[in-house]
């Protein structure tokens, strides 16, 4: 029995031993690790502190000492337990570096420049300091509130037909493309709207309506996932109820299916639109950019926020001071809107949603 | 349909069915809900065709009439490898936290926290790109630079650190760790759910073995979710591949095909280049861009591809056993 | 290599609801104690407290003594990792390791330990736990084909002969016969037979005929009622619970008369 373990030697080897051999006590972890910060600490001051250097320093004390102490006191495999315990503990501190690194540095740069006054100007006329993002907030609204207007018919009739007329061999190809839909760079959309609208407005053009053309193409495949999903969700029994109450196919759909999955339905537009809101790329190639406030999707340029952010940063002017912090200042905007559309959203699917079992 | 099924259950006080009506409103609906299906496909066929017949002035075009005197081919190309690389560095920085952030949410962390995390790390996915290429130049970028200083000094003889050193961090690799972050939460998401329908029944297998936690990760919780991560990883690498602002923002570009992860001058990738580029182009060099979209479409279409067919390959073998 | 297992003032929770109340019991080495009762009475959460699985469920903890050999189980500084090693366990389903072969699924306990075993000796120990568990004609020449592709029954009996593998103490199993076609339950019922001469077994099963066939010693418990915990009503050997059972409730279930 070459390959049995000690555990299982002898039968008169004491049963207290083969149990408890080996076990740090429960605060083992905790404690190097605040003794590894310590020591890390003690080293960056020695030499000269960095942040940077005081977390790699902690991360190798720890894991030096544990896994040694434990192969010790416990053997190699709960040694390799502990360490790949560390390394999942540190992947997740990491993930969370940049998340708190990112709303840290947008409040921090943003919130200075964001006043009444800066919501509530244009860019019009503005050389240096001052201006502001109205116009690019109206074109946001515009050019998303179109490009919902036209995604919303399309996708939810397509899951529809996929959901209550399960579609067949026209089914399964519209699913595959949906699919291969979501995986379409923004840029490409914005290239496709280009295409589309130069045919009709030849070479140049740009306008807001393309912008929505192009946000479709990627809000589209968002919003069919979305309620399929929900529409599914529905019981069969109601449906069932429905006809047999002699109640035609297309008045069930509309009164019966919809109304019971609306919440599911409202939460996935909602953050659908939080998704496309904050595209840059494809509204760069065709919405275009413009200093004035311009209403009219149909005509010339229209500045949307992420454009605005964009370009404050990439032509910020003399001195860039003033451009940089706009840029900020419409980064923290857009971010506060799409925080705004994701709370919506969570609103309305915890107080509207349906049940779901347990 | 159905409704002709309704009469049999008669006598009640249900209102008289008008058949005619209701046929002919199905029928409309019917066909609204199958015309939607079609317009879709006509979209995306639209996408690709308007994509082609744009591209064909620039593969038609002699190199001189094309942006910076070059064939398509050597125009695209080093876009091409831009492309890539920015988004291999995104992926090998992103599969392996992305895993550990996964397993941490499904295995690790105290469960009632579990949902809370895993909605922290769903934020990010929620966050602009506009708004990582700001925070890519003005934050990430002079963290990072000291670090590829120090690496340009003393790691000089790898290609990849062969310098000269940026001096702004506005490299290839800051560019691949602002992608990195942007790809990470989805790829998690994915990672996450494999992992947590990983069946009671084979973690309890592991544990009744006496296997320690990693032994019951490693024995059953990784192998289920193996395809899983398989697709994450394609998922994301597609995103890289396509994201185009926080690239455009952050990289320098030098043009030209290089290794060099820490130099001021790099390799630019197909987004990032549409979107500089396209304001400013007129005539030919618009189509150059257009069909530069069209490898970039194609690119990442085969990757989302090879994606779904993990994925459904997963399917069959599930329904299979 | 069997070991007496000693369970005194045992109470099971899930959370704020106990699940069994005030089990005192003592089971012994070489020996197949049969554990019976009406389906929820906590028998298969009394079961997994003895190697201490059931703890991997979130909230759920465990009151009393539950001592191998004098060893209490329970006590702080004992690692349940360990537990498990010495007590082994097989499930109500089957559920080898889906992507590991025949071959992988019987070394997998001993990996654990030996990463490295391989070779000779590592077969002679998976021959002798298959030839243990019954199985080894059986799959003798595929034993490099995946596991999912065996019956039910085999699939069970590789299950055992990856619990075997490791050499426990005792062997827990969880009505591993009532997923199983009449035949398999059979050969695994013999298997048992075999078994005992050296391991302590724990079986809960609801098959009056098979607790009367397999079993040295039998325990009935019951509930008085949803949202109660279960409880032992009595314990004792087979033949006698079987012929003269001491409480009124006992002789309900097995006749049948249990509501
Ligand atoms: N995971 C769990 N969480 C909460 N309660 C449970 C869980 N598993 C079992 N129970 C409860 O514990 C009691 C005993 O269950 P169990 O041990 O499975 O009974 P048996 O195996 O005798 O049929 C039942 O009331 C059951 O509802
Ligand atoms: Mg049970």
């Amino acid at each position: 029995m070459a390959t049995a373990t000690p555990l299982l030697a002898e039968p008169g080897a004491s049963p207290p031993l083969r149990l408890t051999r080996g076990s740090l006590p429960r605060w083992a972890p905790a404690g190097m690790f605040a003794a590894s910060l310590g020591a890390a600490l003690l080293v960056m001051l020695v030499t000269s502190f960095n942040w940077y250097g005081w977390g790699a320093l902690t991360f190798l004390l720890y894991v030096v000492v544990i896994t040694t102490v434990s192969r010790r006191v416990e053997g190699s495999r709960r040694s390799t337990d502990r360490l790949v315990t560390a390394l999942v503990f540190t992947a997740f501190a990491l993930a969370l570096l940049p998340l708190l690194a990112l709303v840290w540095t947008v409040l921090r740069r943003g919130v200075p420049g964001l006043t009444f006054e800066f919501l509530t100007t244009t860019m019009r006329g503005v050389i240096g300091a001052g201006g502001g993002v109205e116009h690019a907030i109206v074109g946001t609204l515009l050019v998303t509130g179109l490009a919902a207007l036209i995604s919303v018919p399309i996708g939810l009739l397509t899951a529809i037909y996929l959901v209550e007329y399960s579609g067949g061999r026209l089914g399964r190809w519209v699913t595959l493309m949906v699919d291969v839909m979501t995986g379409i760079p923004s840029i490409v959309a914005g290239l496709f709207a280009y295409a589309l609208f130069e045919i009709f407005f030849g070479p140049g053009v740009r306008m807001g309506a393309a912008g929505s053309v192009a946000l479709s193409v990627l809000m589209i495949p968002f919003v069919v996932r979305s309620s399929e999903e929900m529409l599914r969700l529905v019981p069969a029994e109601l449906r069932e109820a429905s006809y047999a109450l002699g109640i035609a196919k297309w008045r069930t759909v509309v009164k019966v299916v919809i109304p019971t999955a609306i919440a599911g339905l409202t939460t996935g537009v909602t953050l659908a639109v939080a998704r496309v809101i904050g595209e840059t790329a494809p509204l760069l190639l065709v919405a275009g950019l413009t200093t004035s406030m311009n209403t009219d999707p149909f005509h010339d340029r229209m500045t949307t926020l992420p454009v605005y952010a964009f370009s404050a940063f990439a032509t910020p002017g003399f001195p860039p001071e003033a451009g940089y912090q706009r840029a900020w200042s419409a980064a923290l905007v857009l971010i506060i809107l799409v925080m705004l559309l994701n709370l919506i959203a969570r609103l309305v699917s915890r107080f509207f949603g349906p049940r779901t079992g347990r | 349909m159905s409704a002709p099924a309704a009469p049999t259950i008669a006598g009640g006080p249900v209102t008289p069915l008008d058949a005619p009506s209701h046929r002919r409103g199905d029928r409309i609906f019917a066909g609204l809900a199958r015309g939607a299906g079609v317009l879709i496909l006509v979209l995306l066929a639209g996408v690709a065709l308007f994509l082609v017949v744009e591209s064909v002035p620039a593969l038609t075009a002699s190199s001189s009439e094309l942006p910076q005197g070059k064939s398509f081919a050597h125009y695209v190309g080093p876009l091409a490898f831009g492309t890539a690389f920015a988004a291999a560095i995104a992926l090998l920085i992103a599969a392996p936290v992305s895993i550990g952030v996964a397993l941490f949410i499904s295995h690790y962390s105290p469960r009632r926290l579990a949902g809370v995390l895993g909605y922290l790390i769903d934020l990010l996915a929620a966050v602009p790109s506009v708004v990582f290429g700001l925070w890519g130049i003005f934050w990430l970028a002079p963290q990072l630079q000291p670090g590829m200083a120090w690496l340009g000094t003393h790691l000089s003889f790898i290609p990849f650190f062969a310098g000269p050193v940026s001096a702004t961090g506005r490299t290839i690799l800051t560019a691949g760790v602002v992608l990195a972050v942007m790809i990470l939460p989805i790829m998690t998401a994915i990672c996450r759910e494999i992992f947590l329908q990983t069946p009671r029944l084979h973690e309890e297998a592991a544990l009744a073995l006496g296997a320690t936690r990693w032994e019951v990760v490693r024995m059953s919780v990784l192998p289920h979710g193996r395809s899983g991560v398989i697709s994450a990883a394609m998922l994301g690498l597609g995103r890289a591949l396509g994201e185009t602002m926080a690239v455009a923002m952050v990289l320098s570009v030098g043009g030209g095909v290089s290794v060099n992860l820490i130099s001021p001058q790099n390799p630019s990738t197909i987004a990032a280049n549409i979107a500089l580029q396209f304001p400013e182009s007129s005539g030919v060099a618009v189509n150059a861009l257009i069909a530069t979209g069209l490898v970039l479409f194609v690119i990442t279409f085969l990757v989302n591809f090879a994606a779904r067919a993990v994925v459904a390959r997963r399917k069959d073998f599930r329904e299979g056993s | 290599m069997a070991k007496r297992i000693d369970v005194s003032d045992l109470n099971i929770f899930y959370g704020d609801f106990r699940a069994v109340a005030d089990v005192s019991m003592t089971i012994e080495p070489r020996s197949v104690t049969a554990l019976i009762g009406p389906s929820g009475c906590g028998k298969s959460t009394f079961l997994r407290s003895l190697n201490r699985m059931h703890e991997v469920i979130p909230k759920a903890r465990v009151e009393g003594k539950v001592a191998i050999d004098g060893q209490d189980l329970y006590e702080p500084a004992v690692d349940p990792v360990a537990v498990r090693r010495l007590v082994g366990m097989v499930f109500q389903r089957p559920n080898p390791f889906p992507t590991m072969s025949i071959h992988e699924n019987v070394a997998a306990g001993l990996r654990l330990n030996n990463r490295k075993a391989k070779g000779d000796a590592l077969d002679d120990v998976v021959e002798r736990s298959l030839r243990g568990a019954n199985l080894w004609d059986e799959v003798k020449d595929r034993l490099d084909r995946p596991a999912s592709g065996l019956s039910g029954g085999q699939q069970q009996r590789l299950c055992i002969a990856r619990a075997i593998a490791i050499e426990p103490q005792v062997l827990l199993m969880d009505e591993p016969c009532s997923a199983l076609d009449p035949i398999s339950t059979l050969a695994i019922e013999d298997l048992m037979h075999d078994l005992k001469s050296r391991y302590t077994i724990v079986i809960v099963t609801h098959n009056m005929q098979q607790a009367a066939r397999v079993s040295d010693r039998t325990a009935f418990f019951t509930i008085s009622g949803a949202g109660q915990p279960g409880r032992l009503i009595e314990m004792g050997e087979t033949p006698e619970i079987f012929s003269r059972p001491g409480e009124k409730a006992t002789e309900d279930y097995i006749t049948g008369r249990f509501g």
